[in-house]
């Protein structure tokens, strides 16, 4: 029995979809089945390797229902069967539950979501940005945020030669 | 400024003495962040050799240079440590920007990005190129040289009159645009949220 089977088999119902392109296996949760799931995955699937967590903003994308896209890689090493959970958020208050308690290792790739797209992770240890400096108020991988920016690179004192 | 002199006091030949030393020995601080740092690698290794202008004596310490050698962009999480840099090095002391980058902030017209260097350090020389050769960086390295050696003074006093910042104004007149828009946009949402609540406040207490 495949994944995809499994999972259809104990996850019916509204929200839950499954989809392909090409090798690209992909599985539509609502967000409140996410622990559910990722757990069941990880003990009886065997995907025992996050691979990332990503985020995409489907502001202005054609057919988008939700505004978030929040994008779970999982790996199985013994068969190197890959899988991309996939659930959708909007605003405001997008949020998910952290997975820190199943991988460590999703501890600064959800900080990176955190910080690029402004979606919170509840019960995260340490939920803080970690690229951009601490003092940025934006969240830059919005689609609604200017490519330039809002003026925050200019905000640095000029040092000129006779002071220095 | 090493040496307290009134403005009218011109020691020549004290100068020219300095000036002759100091642009012979001109000790880079190498702040290589990009692929313009290779650049500055190959100009410092023996098929170019920096040595052969005296500015060999590459230190990682501010403290210990006289020349700041910016290679590569600069994001805005890194320009205080620039800056801390340039604050660091002792009196008298030049800058190069080297590369497009540096200079403009490049291809980088990004959030992130600083757009030139020039707007919050003072800058002397500046090295187009992406990345600029290492012929360019000597001819620019030979070119602070002549300077030093026309312009300088023992006691530093052509830096005084250099109060502006070299680059353009920090601020451009779109980002000025762009940050307004938001800031009305801002307004504009908290105001509907507020009538909002005031909304559903009287229906629940009519």
């Amino acid at each position: 029995m495949t994944t995809i089977e499994q999972l259809t088999q104990r996850f019916g119902g509204e929200g839950f979809a499954s989809s392909r392109f090409r090798d690209n296996v992909r599985f539509d949760i609502p967000p409140q089945s996410l622990i559910e799931v990722l757990t069941f995955l990880k003990s009886d699937c065997g995907f025992d390797l996050l691979v990332d967590i990503t985020a995409v903003d489907l502001l202005e994308y054609p057919d988008a229902r939700n505004r978030f896209r929040v994008i779970y890689a999982l790996a199985n090493t013994a068969t190197a069967e890959r899988l991309y959970l996939r659930t959708h958020l909007d605003l405001p208050n997008p949020a998910l539950a952290s997975v820190v308690p199943l991988w460590l290792g999703a501890n600064w790739m959800e900080r990176e979501v955190f910080d690029m797209f402004g979606i919170g992770f509840d019960g995260h240890p340490n939920l803080k940005r970690i690229l951009m400096p601490e003092e940025f108020t934006a969240f830059p991988l919005r689609k609604d945020y200017p490519l330039r920016g809002r003026g925050e690179r200019h905000n640095f004192p000029v040092i000129t030669r006779a002071e220095s | 400024m090493a040496i307290a002199a009134s403005d009218n006091v011109f020691m020549t030949q004290l100068d020219a003495a300095a000036n002759w030393a100091r642009s012979n020995s001109l000790w880079p601080m190498p702040f290589a962040t990009a692929c313009c740092g290779i650049e500055l690698m190959a100009t410092a290794s023996s098929r170019y050799d920096i040595a052969r202008f005296g500015a060999e004596v590459m230190r990682f310490s501010p403290r210990q240079c006289d020349l700041l050698i910016v290679a590569g962009r600069v994001v805005m999480k890194m320009l205080p440590v620039l800056q801390r840099i340039w604050l660091q090095m002792p009196e008298p002391k030049w800058c190069i920007s080297m590369g497009a980058c540096a200079c403009t902030g490049g291809v980088f017209d990004t959030y992130a990005v600083v757009l030139g260097v020039d707007r919050f350090i003072p800058v002397d020389i500046y090295v187009p190129g992406c990345p600029p050769r290492p012929e360019q960086l000597l001819a620019s390295i030979i070119e602070l040289q002549n300077a030093i050696k026309k312009h300088g003074t023992l006691t530093g006093k052509e830096f005084a009159d250099r109060r502006t910042a070299t680059g353009p104004a920090p601020l451009s007149l779109e980002e000025l645009r762009r940050s307004r828009d938001y800031l009305l946009l801002q307004a504009e949402q908290d105001e509907a949220a507020a009538e909002k609540r005031a909304e559903t406040a009287t229906k629940h207490h009519p």
